[in-house]
């Protein structure tokens, strides 16, 4: 079986059900968006995917080879994980950096290898020009780049993205965005955590809808962005530009005032 | 983990180190022919000179270097792996333990029996200590080694204290308090052979975490991703805690308690290896040599009827270095 397959995953931290028979598979060439509200298990099902967190139950396969079987090493080449943005990273030249992303592979010894592979995560996400700066120096926008960079030059045929767009502005989501899409169509499998439902109406040829630790519908963009289950699973009415989906107003009418005006 | 950019820094730091190498084992109060003197000594010919130079100097300056690179490295490598460049070898507490082992071997009187006795203690003490420390953190994570090492290493600072409080003789906690402070004067092969075995040891272990250090970089979760163990029996935080206590209870056995060249040597070292905490690792090693073998050459020079400790010298080096950083750093953000 190709792909990346999870069925039945389950698992309680703390005493608390984080993940409740999740299923969800990722085809090599597919984008996969994970939505779903804050707590929903969306970032728990991603360390998962990744091996980093064991589950109490199911199983994950990785092109027909069960996960869990593998040594890290041989999963680390084969999924690479960008978790949300944690501390700020430490002031090395933003090159050097990216080629951290070659760690994976450094029994292989293949300079040149890594040297293209680092050139490339670099050229995709526009970060050619910046080589050199320390990485301190960079916006927030750069430094979302920076971290996608690094997971690219993994050169791993699965990608698992937690929330790579939460602080970026409009032009720098959207880039990222279509980085996931180009990389897609180069054959690459991506799974992404996303808030932001019409980057994930827009941009993911899947999406997963998760709530309370269960994945509760998956399908195209059109079939799991309707106006009953945005307001089933986040509360929220809904609006259409296009194919995008626009959150709106709370069920219960919160949101709404006179400037908005509905 | 050594990068050809690094190539001259590594270069000038050990050219630094074969140079105090040189002059620590040719300069001394015995005006000393040193390549007579090395001669005698590979012939087994038991000149003066030869005794001089194999039984005091050479001690000295081997445990200059073991020490100084031992405490370099271990200050690299606990800087690197909590993420905090003001980590240092005496953190986790293990420091404290040799120390409150040796002084225990001062108090019983035990120190008086034989000369093996001291470093024995010392070593007996990081061993506890580290035991300790690693049944405390279990499967914690940084903050966890933190806190246990903070606690560990306030508890023994106590306990050394109540002993000296309690010492039977003022000469007998003067004695202590001189130990503690540090020093490498009349430290024989003996006192050698107990030392570097723990310490090359304890270094090379260190050295293992070379490639996970530059991932933690990137945050926990994208090391282990990156298939990078980081708890467990083999995991990366037990071999920077092992490698850390047995070097530096083997140090700390023999030389007393050595402050600030951990702290202060990475620190200076890290703006020319790009930040990039694996490329720190050996010229930190080189570097704490360095500095302990100018600070032994200081101690002798400046030390007239009362020795200065090495400890204490290597902390006045060290101070003002700090003091610099503070004044950049209010600069840098006013």
């Amino acid at each position: 079986m190709t792909g990346l397959v999870a069925r039945g995953l389950t698992l309680s931290l703390d005493g608390r059900t984080v993940l409740h028979e999740a299923c969800v598979a990722v085809a090599p060439g597919e984008v996969v968006g994970v939505i779903g509200p804050n707590g929903a298990g969306k970032s728990t099902l991603l360390r998962v995917l990744s091996g980093i967190q064991p589950a109490d139950a199911g199983e994950v396969m990785l092109e027909g080879r069960a996960l869990a079987g593998m040594t890290p090493g041989d999963r680390a080449r084969r999924l690479s994980f960008l978790p949300q943005e944690g501390e700020p990273p430490p002031p090395m030249r933003i090159e050097d950096l990216v080629a951290l992303g070659r760690l994976p592979h450094r029994a292989a010894r293949d300079g040149a290898r890594d040297r293209a592979a680092v050139e490339c995560a670099l050229a995709e996400t526009g970060l050619l020009d910046l080589r050199d700066r320390p990485a301190s120096q960079l916006s927030g926008g750069e430094r979302a780049r920076l971290r996608l960079a690094r997971a690219l030059a993994v050169e791993a045929p699965y990608l698992l993205a937690d929330e790579p767009v939460a602080a970026l502005d409009p032009a720098h989501a959207l880039a990222v965005m279509a980085s996931f899409a180009r990389l897609a169509r180069a054959g690459m499998g991506v799974a992404v955590v996303l808030h932001d439902l019409t980057l994930a109406g827009r941009f993911c040829h899947r999406l997963v809808l998760m709530r309370d630790g269960r994945v509760v519908a998956q399908g195209r963009p059109a079939e799991i962005l309707t106006d009953g289950a945005m307001r089933a699973v986040y509360g929220v009415t809904v609006r259409r530009v296009g194919d995008a989906v626009v959150p709106w107003s709370l069920t219960d009418g919160r949101a709404d005032d006179e400037r908005t005006g509905s | 983990m050594i990068d050809r950019r690094d190539y001259p820094l590594i270069a000038a730091l050990a050219g630094g180190v074969l140079v105090m190498l040189v002059l620590s084992l040719a300069w001394g109060d015995s005006a000393v022919s040193l390549p007579s003197a090395l001669r005698d000594l590979m012939a087994g010919r038991h000149s003066v000179g030869a005794i001089i130079v194999g039984q005091l100097r050479l001690p000295r300056a081997i445990l200059g270097v073991s020490i100084g690179a031992a405490l370099g490295l271990c200050g690299a490598v606990m800087q690197g792996y909590l993420r905090n460049p003001l980590a240092d070898p005496g953190l986790l507490g293990v420091s404290g333990g040799a120390a409150l082992g040796a002084v225990l071997v001062f108090y019983t009187g035990l120190a008086g029996v034989s000369a093996l006795l001291l470093p024995a203690g010392g070593l007996m003490g990081a061993l506890l200590a580290v035991l300790l420390l690693l049944g405390l953190v279990g499967q914690g994570g940084t903050l966890v080694l933190l806190l246990a090492g903070a606690a560990l290493s306030s508890f023994a600072a106590a306990l050394t204290a109540m002993a000296m409080n309690l010492m039977p003789s003022p000469y007998a906690a003067y004695e202590v308090m001189r130990w503690v402070m540090g020093s490498l004067t009349d430290r024989t092969l003996t006192d050698v052979s107990i030392s570097l075995p723990g310490t090359v040891a304890g270094c090379l272990l260190m050295l293992t975490t070379a490639r996970a250090l530059d991932a933690l970089a990137l945050g926990d979760e994208v090391a282990e991703s990156m298939g990078f163990r980081l708890r467990g029996l083999s995991g990366v935080q037990t071999r920077v805690v092992v490698g850390a206590a047995v070097a530096i209870g083997s140090c700390v056995a023999v030389s007393g308690a050595i402050g600030f060249v951990g702290l202060v040597v990475p620190h200076l070292l890290r703006p020319l290896t790009g930040h990039q905490p694996s490329r720190l690792l050996l010229p930190s090693a080189l570097g704490g040599a360095l500095l302990l073998l100018v600070a032994d050459a200081a101690v002798r020079l400046l030390s007239g009827a009362t020795e200065i400790q090495i400890g204490v010298l290597t902390a006045l080096i060290g101070a003002p270095v700090f003091f610099r950083r503070v004044i950049a750093m209010r600069r840098s953000q006013a």
